[in-house]
């Protein structure tokens, strides 16, 4: 059959292949639809919530949702920018997110996403948790302040590296993310910086030491144009900006 | 007719006074502002008593029950209340001492800080009383308005100024908002 499928989204025809995810299609198309803890190299996880689009009037997550002929799909609406907000409100109020004192601002996809969905305050009440750093590693630190539990770095160090690094711990408001040895720090891990798993971070919390500051603030991927312009900094290479290395 | 001017307090509160320096960044932009506002407590008047205002800008968190009193005052004294600046949307660079007790902050800087003679942590009754944890203004105070920034440049904060006092929705471009 060569006939091509579509579903609409906002408005526009966008084209898909059989089996592929409304996020798949619209990012195939060049259609932004906000999103943290989807990454194309990954299968999906459909955890963080912020891709929510209205599939034929029910709100779905777009990253998990098999993109069908005819559906009519809306992203960006004021009812989804709100909820979409609202997530991101939440986890800013989460964890510890001190965006000035943070080497990952500006070319943050949790900032860029925010400042995508016109976040101007975090809203609700802090929650201030006490999570530790961990610099034992001689390449990378992990500020676990930072951490959304996105899983990217657990799914790319068991996938990708075969190294099974990083893994998430406890359950609903105690889960949180940890490296996976008797001492828990990362410096008694095979992790380097060169695996997948220092790439994905969409946060500030896996970071590379000594390079911080390399790319002054202010001309970082996000400083001058929108995420939904310049793409996620995972997928971009380190010479555009981005984390992916060249 | 010549309009009365606006009145507007500004204060900071557990902040750096960056916020308070962006907005000497406006320059010469100053000179409008002046003829459209009139200052009343805020750190560039030096009046200590705060009058009925149009607009109070409140920098910074609040780390202490002195930073609580003002900007309780602030929201019983001011129409529209507005957060400036990361430390007074979340704390801030203020609130990463959350991560420790109070107790231990206070050790480490007054017993065991490097260099001290006769250490002591000061109790002098008119130091006013830390809290526990720095907090932002939102949690204290309802907030009308927040501008995100560290500090928000001068030009976000004209931007934001203008539309406000011509009482248009505010609406900053994306070179505008921003956390750090």
């Amino acid at each position: 059959m060569s006939a091509e499928q579509c579903f609409t989204l906002d408005g526009r025809r966008v084209p898909f292949q059989d089996g592929q995810t409304l996020m798949a299609a619209a990012l195939d198309a060049g259609v932004y639809i906000p999103h943290l803890c989807f990454n194309p190299e990954f299968a999906p996880h459909g955890s963080c919530r912020v891709c929510l689009v209205q599939v034929n009037g029910r709100v779905q997550a777009a990253c998990t949702t098999p993109a069908a002929a005819g559906l009519t799909v809306q992203s960006e609406i004021e009812e989804l920018r709100e909820m979409r907000r609202g997530i991101l409100q939440m986890l800013f109020v989460e964890g510890n997110h001190v965006c000035p004192a943070c080497e990952k601002s500006g070319a943050c996809q949790l900032q860029a996403v925010a400042y995508y969905v016109g976040m101007q305050t975090p809203h609700y009440k802090h929650f201030y948790p006490r999570r530790p750093v961990d610099a034992s590693h001689p390449e990378a630190v992990i500020d676990f302040n930072r951490c959304i539990l996105c899983e990217l770095c657990v799914r790319a160090s068991r996938d990708v590296d075969g190294k099974n690094v990083f893994a998430v711990q406890g359950r609903g408001i105690q889960a949180r993310l940890v490296v996976n040895t008797p001492s828990g720090q990362l410096g008694a891990t095979p992790f380097s910086i060169h695996d997948k798993a220092a790439q994905v971070c969409p946060t500030g919390t896996i970071l590379t030491k000594h390079r911080g500051y390399e790319t002054p603030i202010g001309q970082r991927l996000y400083d001058r144009k929108p995420i939904s312009v310049v793409g996620d900094v995972a997928q971009l290479p380190e010479s555009r900006g981005g984390r992916r290395h060249d | 007719m010549i309009e009365p001017r606006l009145k507007v307090a500004t204060c900071s509160l557990a902040g750096c006074f960056g916020c308070h320096m962006s907005l000497l960044d406006l320059d010469e932009r100053l000179f409008d502002l002046a003829e459209r506002v009139e200052l009343d407590r805020s750190p560039l008047t030096d009046i200590k008593e705060l009058g009925e205002c149009d607009i109070g800008l409140i920098e910074g968190g609040v780390c202490n029950a002195e930073n609580v009193h003002v900007l309780m005052e602030f929201r019983a004294r001011c129409k529209v209340l507005i957060a400036i600046g990361a430390c007074a949307l979340n704390g801030g660079i203020p609130a990463m001492r959350n991560q420790f007790a109070l107790k231990d902050c206070l050790e480490e800087s007054y017993l065991r800080g490097v260099g001290l003679v006769n250490p002591q942590i000061p109790n002098d009754p008119e130091i006013p009383l830390l809290l526990a944890q720095v907090h932002p203004v939102h949690e204290v105070v309802k907030i009308d308005y927040f501008l995100p920034g560290c500090p928000p440049s001068a030009d976000t904060i004209w931007t934001f100024v203008s539309q406000l006092l011509s009482g248009q929705p505010v609406a900053l471009s994306y070179t505008q908002i921003h956390y750090d």
